[in-house]
């Protein structure tokens, strides 16, 4: 499924300052009862976000007015864990097209990458200096430039490079997928598959 | 140029490589399962493509499945739905599937090797993080996300950019009633959970050698907790007994064929890793672990750790600690338990049946503790009846479930009630990962079992009855 094409974000963002947050975390495993991919965003972080009758944890960050953008700014290794693509299912549907850490799980980094969510990793000095501006302002708003690498906290200028490989980036921008490209070079795939026994 | 066994066997999988971007790479056997699939056929419905491969694809059960009654309708109308999906997907392109009853039927990481479809030297996918598992057979095998799932189903083929290489060591010999779980918990406690992220992982030295199939599968199983999206063994003679005669591993002259590369899969001696660590196995006791995540674990004999001596944030390790209302500080043994769990992809196969029985011998399930055993798959079941260890479980009070992946992560009726304790033989102790509120204190079988009889945490060692230490 091709995707929203991705080029610069400015929006606020939606602090989670904890370490770890696993992707269990993100969506429960009662969750993934679906056959279709709809409606994620209604249980992410569930049980951070709501008592088991169903009412609001009004501490959450979710259920904090204050608090909203397309930007999600966890702690470091976020997504760890499981490698249900549900997770970033979730963080899209709710409504965020780019999470920031300091250091991401592996699968849940490429999970994002497949759906167009980008994942920014950035040092843990600069996320920690996006702490703090959120926390200065919860509106402050953050310029995330994927042509040019680089995420700005537009209230002090400050910014910083990030990585991303040269054909996810491509991808991205244009809102193509792997198997766009896949399907593209069947014929290498099959002439492979013909030489590889089971 | 001389190759560890990871580029071995990553590099003759690469169809096309990307300039500043990742690897094609040729998927031998794509393991597929009903909860991250359907979504992936789906993909290919919309695109109007089959499945490149089916005979290169097998279907099983188990992430959603009752442990009880799978011989009756499947109660929840969801869980039902999504078996069916499954179903319908594999017949409509010719997959095998291997549903509730099969004979066939287990975790998916349980049957992969034990019906030959784990070999060395093949690339193994499946929508699942503990696909790690299969490299205890010195294949590359690793979790995928749903979009690969549909990117395997259609092409066969996956884009991964290739990992760094981490070589862990772990030479000498293991201490009394220690196993491979408390090897693997031992090093993801020295890592950290995401100590290894980026890498993938050959385990080496002579613990490894030295170690079962089935042990070498729990430490590579557990190689997605330390971070790293795989570990491998090299192959060796235990593994290629292990495999000959399955149902599809290579027979005769094909046999000969594949034994001769296979016996090419090792690092070569003056091999280059980007990270090597290496642990003495005299320092590993039996591990258990207080927190919420798996690297949170210590000998059970130890206390647990204050949060000015831990790595990480200080906020994050009390938010842990107060989930699992524990204090720094507190003895570990003696700490009530209340639920049991054997089973899991982790440790769900007949060798962890065997090491549960020999504690439980002769001996009665606490009354406190509500105990599940799930084998990891029919055949385990099997095993469990034909070696009497039924018997043993049933004279202790212990009754034996249906397999599937059961309570290691909760899909199904098998959820820990909130705030209730569980020694799990499982892989994860995420917060809810059990149920919601569940509070997880992950360890080996043997440990395990000694929590069942006795309904607290209890250091195996002091239930090691003598014929077992002989």
């Amino acid at each position: 499924m091709a995707y929203d094409k991705f080029n610069i974000l400015t929006s606020s963002a939606v602090p989670l300052p904890i370490e770890n947050v696993d992707t269990d975390q993100i969506i429960p495993a009662r969750f993934l009862k679906a056959t279709e991919r709809k409606g994620f965003g209604d249980n992410l972080f569930r049980d951070w976000r709501y008592h088991p009758d169903g009412t609001p944890k009004e501490q959450f960050v979710l259920n904090n007015p204050i608090y909203s953008g397309k930007i999600l700014v966890g702690g470091k290794n976020f997504g760890s864990g499981s490698s249900r693509e549900h997770a970033a299912w979730a963080v899209y549907d709710y409504g965020f097209r780019c999470v920031v850490s300091s250091f991401f799980a592996d699968i849940f980094r490429n999970n994002c990458l497949n759906i167009g969510v980008l994942p920014v990793q950035v040092s843990p000095e600069f996320l920690d200096k996006i702490f703090k501006a959120i926390e200065a302002d919860p509106k402050a708003e953050f310029e995330v430039n994927l042509p040019e690498e680089k995420i700005t906290i537009l209230a002090t200028g400050e910014s910083e490079g990030f990585e991303i490989n040269g054909y996810k980036k491509d991808n991205m921008l244009n809102g193509f997928d792997d198997i766009d490209y896949l399907l593209n070079i069947q014929d290498d795939i099959e002439k492979y598959a013909e030489n590889t026994p089971l | 140029m001389s190759k560890t066994l990871f580029d071995k066997v990553w590099d003759s999988h690469v169809v096309k490589h990307i300039d500043n971007g990742p690897d094609v790479l040729f998927i031998d056997r794509h393991l597929v399962h009903e909860v991250t699939s359907p979504v992936a056929f789906l993909g290919l419905k919309n695109r109007g493509i089959k499945v490149l491969y089916p005979e290169r694809t097998f279907a099983t059960a188990d992430h959603n499945t009752p442990t009880r009654n799978q011989h009756l309708p499947v109660k929840d109308p969801l869980s039902a739905n999504q078996l069916r999906a499954l179903e319908e997907n594999a017949n409509a392109h010719n997959i095998p599937y291997w549903g509730l009853g099969h004979e066939k039927n287990g975790i998916v990481h349980v049957i992969g090797p034990e019906n030959g479809i784990t070999v060395p030297g093949a690339t193994i996918v499946c929508g699942d993080s503990h696909t790690s598992t299969h490299g205890a057979f010195g294949a590359i095998a690793f979790g995928i996300g749903t979009s690969e799932v549909e990117m395997v189903l259609s092409t066969q083929c996956i884009m991964q950019p290739k990992p760094k290489r981490l070589r862990i060591n772990v030479n000498g010999e293991l201490n009394k009633a220690v196993t491979p779980k408390d090897v693997a918990l031992f090093i993801i406690s020295k890592l950290s959970t995401s100590g290894a992220t980026g890498y993938f992982v050959e385990y080496a030295g002579e613990v490894f050698k030295n170690m079962s199939m089935e042990g070498r599968m729990t430490v590579c199983n557990l190689s997605i907790e330390m971070g790293a999206r795989g570990g491998m063994i090299a192959p060796d003679e235990k593994t290629f007994e292990y495999i000959k005669g399955r149902e599809y591993t290579p027979k005769g002259k094909d046999w000969d064929a594949a034994m001769e590369y296979w016996k090419t899969l090792y690092s070569d001696e003056d091999a280059v890793f980007d990270k090597e660590v290496t642990f003495d196995a005299n320092e590993i006791e039996p591990m258990i672990t207080f927190g919420t995540n798996p690297g949170m674990g210590i000998g059970i004999s130890k206390d647990i750790p204050l949060a000015e001596t831990i790595d990480g944030s200080p906020a994050t390790y009390k938010k842990s600690l107060e989930y699992m209302d524990y204090n720094e500080g507190e003895a570990m043994v003696g700490k009530p338990v209340d639920f049991v769990f054997l089973g899991s992809c982790t440790n769900g196969r007949i060798e962890d049946f065997r090491a549960f029985a020999s504690i439980i011998k002769g001996r009665k399930k606490a009354d406190n503790v509500t105990a599940w055993l799930v084998p990891g798959s029919h055949k385990v079941e099997e095993a469990i009846k034909n070696e009497g260890i039924l018997n043993v479980l049933t004279e202790a009070g212990f009754e034996l479930r249906e397999p599937g992946c059961s309570a290691c992560l909760a899909m199904n009726d098998d959820k820990i009630p909130a705030g209730k304790y569980a020694v799990s033989t499982s892989n994860r102790n995420f917060e809810g990962r059990q149920g919601p509120g569940a509070r997880t204190l992950l360890a080996s079988p043997l440990v395990a079992a000694a929590a069942a009889v006795t309904g607290k945490v209890t250091d195996p060692r002091e239930l090691m009855q003598e014929e077992v230490l002989a």
